[in-house]
């Protein structure tokens, strides 16, 4: 089966030419795929900006060896206090992961998607990541699974991994020059014997080149994740996600790469830094007219369960979920039906959606012969698509760019910082000038309430604070303070010149 | 002759996989070889495995104590060559 759908004649709407309104939504960033594969990723929490406030994920950490070292990844991965991936707190097996996966989507009904991806590497684990994938194959049907990998042994595991009920693997591409590779990959475990530098990772790119080709003919669905690391790989990627396109992956991610000293890291201990959300939203941006991105990670834990950016792995330890009982056959009843009653919700909003689409596409001045810069705004939501958050509760904000196109998702910026430890996890920096830094390039922050202290902080910064759209859908809302920037005069040119002079 | 696990093991699973002996056992605080089944993996293959795949640098040593995998093995950067990686990293 072939799987080339990312061809432009069947994504017309790519970043530049997409305006809200045409798309259906760009909370929805799967909205240009072919139906078959929008079915499969629908009700996928990590594949949609939406449906992530909807349904819930879990990881379980079966897989903790690995056979490559990743420049980004320190192998000591039991930390409690740090929210990223390959991090777990406690290792299960493959009979706990069972139990924990029908514990958790018995307690959590939203729950779709079971992922294994790590902390170290699923398939330098086979037995352990497959035994898993059995028994939750047969015994939680309606369970999907997905798997992450560095693609050293993908090739091998294909055949293994199309037995299941496994529609989506993940592979971690972050270079197809072993030039590049090698300055990211010190060492790779090949052949019962360790391999170094240039030819390390020319093994390991081949391996996963030819892993991403046999997972498409089989029809599996690929997403293909990326490491942004600054002057190491940033040119660089836009090559990947034009080739990984090409072999049909249907969906890219490109993330930050997290590199604290205090994590151990060799990019970390070495002073490597990690991109700025200009330079990722950049790249981003330069890769889309290629290939769909992906653009709100939120860089779990690999043994994170709930909701996206949500974390309720306390809530179901080993000893607690010893202590359930659980029914799973009638656990799939009551499953069934809440996930009925989330898609009802999701369609019933795409509709209004199509409703509104039309009262949307920007009047008056916009559309008027004269164009205006686009302008990035932060939203405050605890989600349902609209603006319902306080400033001060928002752990993170979501981006949008307003422009002559429309309104579309850029990503979100963390507020929190990775690590949540105490005063011994590097400086400590106030809530208020953080969330303040995180906005950095946005020129407004829509939000439901905004304090005096942030509000004139915000304001000395160049955001515009705006409390005006409260409960209010998040589109409408950025094109509607869009237009009132425009008439007001704010994005004339004079004005630009002097706001630059200032 | 055996090799032996000291404490800078990270207890990552790795070794125990690799090792055609099953030698490496899950113990606490760190994982451990019995000296009596571990052969180096003489006979079997050329490097002894669970060295070949141990991510930390010094953390198994052979049987003269010394470290297979000494400082700047696995990083890829000898120590002598630090400082100047330092400064090519941190001028990314």
């Amino acid at each position: 089966m072939e799987l080339n759908v990312l061809n432009a004649d069947q994504a017309p709407a790519t970043a530049e030419g997409c305006s809200a309104s045409a798309c259906g939504s760009s909370n929805d960033q799967m909205s240009h795929l072919p139906d078959s594969i929008r079915e499969k990723v629908q009700n996928h929490p990590c594949y949609s900006e939406e449906a992530h406030h909807y349904f819930a994920r879990m990881h379980v950490a079966v897989a903790p060896a690995c056979n490559i070292q990743c420049h980004y990844c320190n192998r000591k991965y039991d930390c409690a206090n740090e929210s990223r991936p390959g991090v777990v707190s406690e290792l299960l097996t493959p009979d706990q992961a069972v139990k924990k996966t029908k514990a958790v989507a018995a307690n959590i009904p939203q729950m779709t998607v079971l992922g294994i991806a790590g902390p170290g590497d699923p398939l330098a684990n086979p037995e352990r990541t497959f035994e898993t994938f059995r028994r939750l194959s047969a015994e939680a049907p309606d369970i999907k699974l997905c798997v992450s990998t560095n693609g050293l042994t993908l090739p091998m595991h294909v055949e293994e991994l199309a037995k299941h009920n496994i529609d989506h693997v993940t592979i971690t591409i972050n270079c197809i020059d072993p030039e590049v590779g090698a300055k990211i990959y010190p060492w790779i475990y090949w052949n019962n014997r360790r391999i170094r530098g240039k030819a390390a990772a020319r093994i390991l790119i081949q391996q996963q080149q030819k892993g991403l080709e046999m997972l498409v003919a089989k029809g599996i669905l690929v997403k293909v994740n990326s490491v942004l690391i600054p002057g190491v790989n940033d040119e660089h990627l836009k090559v990947v996600s034009k080739i990984v396109k090409e072999k049909g992956a249907f969906l890219h991610n490109v993330m930050p790469l997290i590199a604290e000293e205090e994590h151990g890291t060799f990019y970390g201990v070495m002073g490597q830094r990690g991109p700025t959300d200009e330079e990722l939203q950049d790249l981003q941006d330069a890769c889309s007219g290629d290939m769909n991105m992906m653009r709100h990670c939120r860089q779990c834990r690999a043994d994170a369960v709930g909701m996206l950016g949500e974390d309720r792995g306390s809530e179901f330890t080993l000893d607690k979920i010893e202590a359930m009982d659980i029914d799973y056959d009638a656990a799939m009843k009551t499953r069934a039906i809440v996930h009925k009653g989330i898609e009802e919700e999701l369609a019933e909003k795409q509709l209004k959606r199509e409703r509104l689409a039309g009262v949307k596409v920007p009047s008056g001045p916009v559309a008027a012969n004269k164009s205006f810069r686009p302008v990035l705004m932060a939203v405050a939501t605890s989600g349902g698509g609209v603006i319902n958050q306080h400033f001060g509760h928002a752990t993170e904000f979501l981006v949008y760019e307003a422009s002559g196109n429309g309104v579309r998702f850029i990503g979100h910026r963390k507020v929190d910082q990775y690590c949540i430890g105490n005063n011994t996890c590097g400086e400590k920096e106030s809530a208020l000038a953080g969330s303040i830094r995180a906005l950095s390039g946005c020129e407004a922050v829509l939000c439901s309430k905004i304090g005096y202290e942030p509000w004139g902080l915000l304001e000395d910064a160049g955001i515009a604070p705006n409390g005006e759209y409260a409960m209010e859908p998040i589109e409408e809302a950025v094109m509607s303070v869009y237009q009132e920037m425009i008439s007001s005069g704010k994005l004339d040119a004079e004005s630009e010149l002097k706001k630059a002079e200032v | 002759m055996a090799l032996s696990i000291i404490e800078s093991c990270v207890n990552c699973w790795a070794c125990i996989d690799v090792c055609p002996s099953e030698a490496i056992v899950e113990a606490r605080p760190h994982f451990l070889i019995e000296s009596k089944k571990c052969t180096e993996c003489e006979g079997d293959y050329a490097d002894p495995q669970c060295a070949t795949i141990c991510p930390i640098e010094g953390a198994i040593l052979n049987a003269f104590g010394d470290p297979i995998n000494p400082e700047g093995s696995l990083t890829g950067i000898k120590p002598e060559l630090r400082d100047e990686a330092l400064k090519e990293i941190q001028a990314r």
